[in-house]
């Protein structure tokens, strides 16, 4: 290596190894995600998945309990659930719980996201629903389908058939749109005005600004309110997007939408004006940004249900900002919520944008 | 009003570094002053305080007879401010920028347009300011800094990095400034002729302190008939000045 080559590395090298902050945001964290994401929840001896089986009204015990008898020679019946721990050392033990309930609580849960296959066994025929689109659902549909082809005689030799869901609000797609929905506002939020405030820092640009008679808080005010405007434009246009490619269709309150929207937007413009209340360095708010929306990103149930989560996590994650948001606007879209089902999560929501932003506000920095 | 800027027995502390010790400065109405020193020598603070973002731990600052404390909205009315290395907003347009900063003093199209000429940036007045060379967007800062026509202009460094073009551009318009008599000017720089050419006193800050106060001729000749600031500045202490 010539020896030009070789000072520049090195030079680069010692630039990064001090600045302690860079270094924590470029090294520590990372391990910090990996131990708090990665170990703390895949590193799991066990793995829990849960189906909705369909009970047949009318009809007898053994078909009102549907699967019950192919599973009840397993261990474990847990509130009224059906528990059925599968061994396998190789591929990891999972355990499937199935909840027996009417057609339209399964769609509920179907819905939220807390299962993703749907079973009823009707006379001689089992009929197994899910959206083939999601690779979760097809995975537990061959679980299950082991289950019953191992379980008793009368049960293995029943037919099978496999009822696609297709319809609005039980595919997967009902589920993911309204969680980008949430998540474009919190991404949306976090950089466009965290990052832009330590950008002008940073620039010395706010230090300029607080040299005029501009109010102080016009500029914080007219960036949030900036920002507002753009998700209200971005989360339009998505929902036209689903509406005309996916057919996703608001079945609760528009004005519940609105009034979740806005109280999301609040939640997030506070916690952006916090995230950047002092720093002037922008890799250090990258970082701190980062710190904020990756873990909620991760955890609050936008990509796939965070019930996957272990039990005593999910009270936590249910508070997260944006769980709220993304539960709130999936109860609308998917569950026909109204102005009743989410004012909690709408006041909760606002109430953390305001006490966010007032902290914010104290310890800013203007220059 | 017989001077537009009184600094009384400042000082400013940043934890353990004395930044401004026991300051006395008066400025005059249309009166143009440099201030010069080293890194550290306190210019900044005491043009921080003045400026009104920063308090004093002790002395007092008032601008047209007037402290900060009370009559900060007012203030900030009489000052235009030109910072060393402020970058605007990218995507805004010469005339956008300079819009944006006069709506903080409630004036119109007319007075953006009499500004964007008096700094000679018609020709760009539609250009994003992150398409500007070093010396228009200096000029455009300027620009933005006579906006309200101040009776205090303060200007850091306006001129660092600029080529000898670009610099004459930047003195005539405050030469033609300083023949109206309306603007007082503190201006820091590293540049002799700069100081020279523009400015009726110097003031020399070392270590918090000012060593001396005059006109760059008779700073010349009383400390040992130097030749320029920097041999000055060495007559005076020993050492550079711009170390």
């Amino acid at each position: 290596m010539n020896n030009q080559l070789y000072r520049l590395i090195v030079a680069h090298m010692k630039e990064i190894m001090r600045e302690p902050a860079v270094l924590f945001w470029g090294i520590g964290f990372p391990i910090l995600m990996a131990w708090g994401l990665g170990i703390a929840f895949s590193n799991k001896t066990e793995m829990n998945r849960e189906i909705a089986v369909i009970q047949q009204t009318g009809t007898g015990s053994i078909q009102k309990s549907a699967l019950s008898d192919v599973i009840e020679h397993y261990p474990g019946k847990q509130k009224g659930d059906y528990y059925l721990p599968l061994r396998n050392e190789k591929v990891g033990n999972i355990n499937l719980t199935f909840h027996e309930s009417t057609r339209d609580e399964a769609h509920i849960m179907l819905k939220k996201g807390t299962i993703s296959l749907i079973v009823e066994v009707v006379q001689n025929k089992i009929y197994y629903y899910f959206d083939p689109a999601n690779a979760e659902a097809q995975l537990l549909y061959q679980l299950v389908k082991g289950v019953v082809y191992n379980g008793p005689a009368y049960y293995s030799s029943h037919q099978e058939e496999i009822k696609p869901l297709t319809v609005s609000g039980t595919r997967y797609i009902d589920f993911l749109i309204p969680g980008l929905l949430a998540m474009g506002i919190m991404m949306s939020s976090s950089w466009g005005i965290s990052y832009t405030i330590i950008e002008r820092r940073s620039k010395k640009l706010l230090r300029r600004l607080v040299a005029t008679p501009m109010k102080k808080s016009n500029l914080l005010f007219a960036l949030i309110t900036a920002r507002f405007a753009m998700n209200a434009i971005e989360a339009v246009l998505l929902y036209i997007f689903a509406w005309w490619y996916f057919d996703i269709q608001i079945q609760g309150n528009p004005a519940a939408l609105i009034v979740l929207f806005i109280a999301g937007n609040i939640a997030f413009a506070g916690i952006s004006v916090l995230i950047s209340s002092h720093t002037s360095n922008p890799e250090i708010g990258n970082g701190l940004i980062n710190a904020v929306v990756t873990p909620m990103m991760v955890v609050s149930g936008i990509f796939f249900s965070y019930r996957h989560f272990p039990e005593w996590t999910i009270p936590f994650i249910q508070n997260l900002p944006l769980t709220l948001l993304a539960d709130g606007v999936r109860s609308i879209f998917n569950e026909g919520a109204g102005m009743m089902q989410i004012w909690k999560e709408s006041l909760i929501l606002a109430v953390t944008g305001f006490v966010t932003f007032s902290i914010g506000l104290k310890i800013f920095k203007w220059y | 009003m017989e001077f537009i800027v009184e600094v009384q027995g400042v000082n400013k502390s940043f934890k353990d570094v004395h930044a401004v010790k026991g300051v006395d400065l008066a400025i005059k109405p249309g009166e143009f002053v440099g201030l010069l020193g080293p890194n550290g020598a306190g210019k900044t603070t005491l043009v921080e305080m003045i400026e009104g973002i920063q308090q004093p731990d002790e002395g007092v600052i008032k601008i047209a007879g007037k402290t900060w404390k009370t009559n900060g909205s007012e203030l900030h009315k009489l000052i235009g401010l030109s910072l060393q290395e402020t970058r605007f907003i990218d995507r805004l347009s010469v005339f956008e920028t300079t819009q944006l900063f006069a709506s903080f003093y409630k004036l119109g199209n007319s007075r953006v347009n009499e500004v964007i000429e008096l700094v000679d940036l018609q020709e760009k007045k539609k250009s994003y300011v992150n398409n500007l060379s070093g010396g228009q967007r200096q000029r455009l800062a300027l620009g933005i800094a006579l906006l309200n026509k101040p009776a205090i202009l303060m200007l850091d460094e306006p001129t660092t990095g600029l080529d000898p073009h670009a610099r004459r551009g930047i003195w005539t318009i405050l030469k033609n400034l300083k023949d109206e008599k309306n603007t007082s000017l503190i201006l820091t720089t590293h540049y002799m002729d700069e100081a020279e050419y523009l400015c009726d006193r110097i003031i020399i800050m070392d270590q918090g302190t000012i060593l001396a106060d005059d006109s760059l001729e008779n700073l010349l000749v009383n400390y040992d008939h130097a030749h320029n600031l920097d041999e000055l500045f060495i007559n005076m202490t020993g050492r550079h000045l711009y170390e």
